[in-house]
């Protein structure tokens, strides 16, 4: 690792934790942000304050549940994003590539139809989740019941398939639902992402997925570095492709569905944030994969920061980073045809 | 004990046979020519021999070991591969390609050692790519992309190269700097296979050749026992006139009829 490298892990960091603080401390309650930031301070140090106790309660509550999940999935789903690129080789590839978005929509559309929220918020990402976990073993299970080997192209097609398949589902759950104008509401506002009222149940649902998958993925890096110089390429070398892959797609979906189940459908994330840095640092996976995660989390968090900020409070963050990413993905696609077009 | 060995290896796709009875031994510290026409299963051979492909009837053995026993990260150690086509699409730097030769002697957490970083250096300058080592693969020439390639299975420090039509997109000097290079590693101790197109070349640098056709190989030997005009003749459907060389090797000029020994007349 160059020491540029180095210092630009480490201005994501400092961004990352300069973001979360940041977006903490402002907010539409009335809570100073100078203040706020004393009782980020105490919450840390385990002082008390002498300040109103509601506010307190505002941050710590309300606030920083809503962060840390936004933090956690923009993290995995950058991070995913950038490993999916990896194994498909392909500069298109995002997180629900193999149909865990869909599935998790199926799910969670699912489990509002049937009344979960009578019970548990959580119910709804508990559906998700089964959903999205679903989705991609069937969809792993078609592509690999081929001849033997598991083909990309194969994995790709049977997740396009799969995909649309369950999205027809969700619409027709979805349907089924339109006159019971809350319950609809609910599943309209899930699929369209949505960070409102996410609790630190959420952030436990999110967390130990996160982190354990991210991890383990970003100490793949030199691995997916030679699986990008091709298949065969990395089994010369000395690589279990198939292996290696399966145990890849695994923990990339799990990581997704643990994302996409707390928060719903939040696009483009996963597809942007992998490439913005690789302009900057370059193809190397090893420094690209942590970088990922936490160029992703600030991404989340900030975007979750403009809505909440926002005078039109129906801003959301599924919109935001829908608005930011489909241009970019655009112009991604004039570019490659460029080049393209400039090689023949 | 041969070190890697193919006998009487059959490889079928869907019941036809693209390889078939082929029993084959590179001799160690010595560059091997795989010569045949298109098709006639040369780079099916290499990747038999590169335990990438598995024969149907047959054994491909390692030291001895079957083939299929050893584990990637094992045969990388052992047998490295220079790819036919060359064409990378991700902007590494000359290093980070030839440092990947290192994988398999790397554990996850184990960064580059001093005995890693000397081995990728010895092979770029063994290359005559050292002043390339910053640049991104993507800007390369066909060529330095090729030496690239040669530099990465010589940091696997793996006593046994396999190269696939290496001189394919070359010029005639880098493509004659690629024979004198494998045939260098060869006095060195490396085993040298290589799929090549050019009957000259092969008769030239080559320690032995084999010759394939229709997947069988119907021939091996030193060069001046089996390259003579009537088998190249066979095997390649072409006429063949064979001349010594001022440097005293064989060359060769092919002709797709009968070799004209009078300018026809013009027709009327």
């Amino acid at each position: 690792m160059t020491r540029r490298d180095a210092g630009t892990l480490a201005g994501l960091v400092l961004l990352l934790v300069g973001v979360v603080i940041l977006a903490t401390a402002l907010g539409t309650a009335n809570v100073p942000p100078l203040r706020a930031m004393r009782i980020l301070w105490d919450v840390l140090t385990g002082n008390e304050g002498d300040y109103p106790a509601w506010q307190r309660t505002v941050l710590v509550w309300v606030r920083l549940p809503r962060v840390l999940t936004a933090a956690l999935v923009g993290g995995g789903l950058a991070l995913t994003g950038a490993v999916m690129q990896a194994i498909f080789r392909n500069p298109m590839a995002e997180p629900g590539i193999i149909g865990v978005s869909a599935g998790a929509a199926f799910g969670a559309v699912t489990a509002l139809y049937l009344g979960a929220t009578t019970f548990s918020m959580l119910l709804a990402p508990t559906g998700a989740f089964i959903g999205a976990l679903g989705c991609t073993f069937v969809v792993y299970v078609l592509a690999s019941s081929g001849r033997g080997r598991l083909s990309v192209t194969t994995l790709l097609l049977s997740g396009v398939a799969v995909g649309s398949i369950v999205s027809a589902l969700t619409s027709f759950v979805l349907a089924l639902s339109l006159r019971q104008w809350e319950v609809g509401r609910q599943m309209l506002s899930w699929l369209m992402g949505d960070f409102e009222g996410r609790s630190w149940g959420h952030v436990a649902l999110v967390f130990p997925l996160t982190l354990v998958g991210s991890v383990w993925l970003a100490l793949h890096g030199r691995e997916l570095n030679l699986l990008l110089t091709g298949e065969e390429s990395a089994l010369s070398l000395g690589i279990d492709v198939p292996a290696l892959r399966r145990n890849l797609i695994v923990w990339a979906s799990l990581v997704t569905a643990a994302a996409v189940s707390a928060v719903g459908a939040i696009g483009f994330v996963g597809l942007i944030v992998p490439h913005l840095l690789r302009l900057v640092m370059g193809p190397d996976n090893r420094r690209l994969l942590p970088a990922a995660f936490l160029g992703g989390a600030a991404f989340l968090v900030v975007a979750d920061m403009v809505c909440r900020l926002a005078s039109l409070s129906d801003l959301r963050p599924g919109v935001v980073t829908s608005l930011v990413g489909g241009p970019f993905f655009l112009y991604l696609l004039i570019r490659s045809r460029r080049t393209w077009a400039a090689t023949v | 004990m041969a070190f890697l060995e193919l006998n009487d290896v059959w490889f079928e796709v869907n019941g036809k046979a693209i390889v078939r009875e082929v029993s084959l031994s590179p001799p160690p510290g010595s560059f091997l020519a795989l010569i045949g026409p298109n098709g006639s299963g040369k780079t099916t051979v290499l990747r038999l021999l590169a335990g990438l492909l598995s024969p149907t009837r047959g054994t491909a053995s390692l030291e001895g070991r079957d083939m299929r026993q050893w584990s990637r990260r094992e045969i990388a150690r052992r047998v490295a591969v220079v790819p036919q086509d060359t064409h990378l699409d991700f902007a590494f730097t000359v290093r980070d390609i030839v440092a990947m030769g290192r994988h398999a002697h790397l554990g996850r957490f184990q960064p580059e050692g001093a005995h890693d970083r000397a081995v990728i250096d010895q092979a770029m300058a063994q290359t005559d790519i050292l002043d390339l080592r910053a640049r991104l693969v993507t800007e390369l020439s066909g060529g330095e992309r090729q030496r690239v390639l040669i530099a990465r299975s010589l940091a696997t420090e793996a006593p046994t190269i396999l190269l696939d039509e290496p001189t394919a997109s070359l010029d005639v000097a880098h493509a004659l700097e690629t024979y004198e290079l494998c045939r260098r590693l060869a006095r060195e101790g490396k085993t040298i296979v290589m799929a090549v197109h050019d009957l000259n070349a092969a008769a030239r640098y080559a320690d032995r050749v084999a010759v394939m056709q229709g997947g069988r190989c119907v021939a091996q030997g030193r060069p001046e026992e089996v390259m003579n005009e009537r088998l190249l003749a066979e095997v390649f459907g072409v006429q063949v006139e064979m001349y010594r060389s001022r440097g005293g090797w064989m060359s060769f000029v092919f002709h797709l009829g009968p070799v004209a020994t009078e300018v026809a007349e013009y027709p009327r």
